[in-house]
């Protein structure tokens, strides 16, 4: 075993962690922002509710790596994609793969909040009504609040499901945390000591996200539930 | 250009479900034995089962995959020539892409069935003892049917992330589904055509993936009353 190498290349190794964390940050909070709004409309029912549905179920029902190459590789068949102002980020692994895993964690996430709407008790929303709330200040004041602290054990594993799966980004040429540890593979043949580092690294970050939304929910859910 | 790629996008798809179908067997001998181990009253047992799905669950499937199949024959291999033996290990890409999926799922299945072991609640099986049934009747007769049904959701779920996990095997060379589709799309410059046609397979195997669950979790959940509301 060649621990040196890996002792040697550490700071390599914290590169790839700022960039997977950068990669998780970025796609995490872009998907929220598109999730709610899309939760709350397939909530709703109705042409919207369908076409969303549509959305969330070719997204979940194939391969993140799937998704990533027919963004990466296959847009740039098109003509005219490749004549359009897009191209230029298209071009770009960093760009294509925060797309994909926008547009993949945007998707488990709509069908975690609009269930977690679907699932609130029918007489708080009644109760909000009874009190002549109109429907947007119900759905600030009632629905989502509720809604999004019971999405909250859903979301933490969505969230963690998303940290493992940043590491696809290696397969584009990003030198994440997987990417780092393939390049000292190449460089030094110690495929053992670099993935196992890798791993170790993804491990932490896991356990320090359970503990993030374990937190969280104490903070969020718990006075929710009943004692 | 599609229908001359055809016949090789479909081998590839049967060998992602055989890849899948493996996985999902050694997963589950593994997670019933982990769920067991977690049970026990051994510490002896219960924590390795701790750490297994612990560890196990921290990290990407992808990692996992390139460790087993790059770095464990190469540590295997340093170990026979310290010792002088004349041996080299090298898996093949099937058999390290299988027992790394089914090592990886048997983590979540272990947890998906300690789950439904505790959902039977322990009344059923001293009420099918007082009946006079053996301890393995009881087991067989009314602890696993009912055990299944609560497990179903679970290994449903486990199942579909499976199935679509197992597209990373063609990163060790396995010529699978997702392989075959990144051949094609390179020889005839399609990829946007054969990529998506990739994807609407694998849409099309969780589809009925699900459609067999709904059918079984019916099936499981005869005679169970729902609160309407």
């Amino acid at each position: 075993m060649q621990w040196d190498v890996i002792a040697d290349n550490f700071p390599l190794y914290l590169s790839g962690a700022w960039v997977t964390v950068q990669l998780l940050l970025v796609s995490l909070a872009c998907g929220i922002l598109i999730a709610v709004p899309l939760g709350v409309l397939r909530a709703l029912g109705g042409p919207a509710s369908r076409l969303i549905w549509l959305y969330t179920y070719a997204f979940r029902g194939t391969p993140m790596l799937v998704q990533l190459f027919l963004i990466y590789y296959g847009l740039g068949q098109f003509e005219a994609v490749r004549a359009s102002f897009a191209w230029e980020w298209l071009q770009n692994a960093w760009f294509c793969a925060v797309l994909a895993f926008v547009l993949n964690t945007a998707a488990y996430t709509t069908e975690i909040v609009a269930g977690a709407i679907k699932a609130l008790p029918a007489g708080e929303i009644e109760a909000a009504k009874a009190y002549g709330m109109d429907r947007l200040t119900l759905l600030r004041r009632i629905v989502l609040p509720q809604a999004l602290r019971r999405a909250l054990p859903a979301y933490g594993n969505e969230a963690i499901f998303m940290l493992h799966g940043t590491s696809l980004a290696m397969l584009v040429t990003i030198a994440d945390l997987t990417g780092v540890a393939k390049r000292l593979y190449a460089t030094h043949y110690t495929p053992f000591e670099a993935y196992l580092t890798a791993g170790a690294f993804y491990l932490g970050m896991t356990l320090g996200m359970v503990a993030l939304f374990r937190w969280a929910e104490e903070r969020w859910l718990k006075p929710l539930l009943p004692r | 250009m599609l229908a001359a790629y055809l016949p090789s996008l479909l081998e590839g798809a049967a060998l992602t479900l055989g890849v899948a179908l493996l996985s999902l067997a050694v997963a589950i001998v593994l997670g019933l034995a982990g769920c067991f181990a977690k049970l026990s009253r051994l510490r002896l047992l219960r924590w390795p089962a701790q750490w297994y799905t612990t560890v196990v669950r921290g990290i990407p499937d992808l990692v996992l995959v390139l460790l087993v199949f790059y770095g464990v024959p190469v540590i295997i291999n340093d170990l026979f020539a310290r010792f002088e033996m004349d041996v080299v290990v090298d898996p093949p890409p099937f058999v390290a892409g299988v027992l790394t999926i089914g090592f990886i799922f048997g983590a979540y299945l272990a947890e998906a069935f300690r789950g439904a072991y505790l959902a039977v609640p322990p009344g059923q099986r001293e009420a099918a003892l007082a009946y006079g049934m053996t301890p393995w009747q009881a087991t067989r007769r009314v602890q696993l049917p009912q055990m299944l049904r609560h497990a179903l959701p679970g290994v449903s779920n486990n199942w579909l992330v499976l199935i679509k996990s197992t597209a990373i095997v063609s990163v060790i060379g396995l010529h699978d589904l997702m392989q075959r589709g990144g051949q094609a799309a390179g020889n005839t410059k399609e990829p946007f055509i054969f990529y998506g046609a990739v994807a609407l397979i694998y849409l099309g195997f969780t589809s009925l993936s699900e459609l067999a669950f709904r059918w079984l979790e019916q099936r499981y959940s005869i005679g169970t009353r729902e609160g309407q509301l």
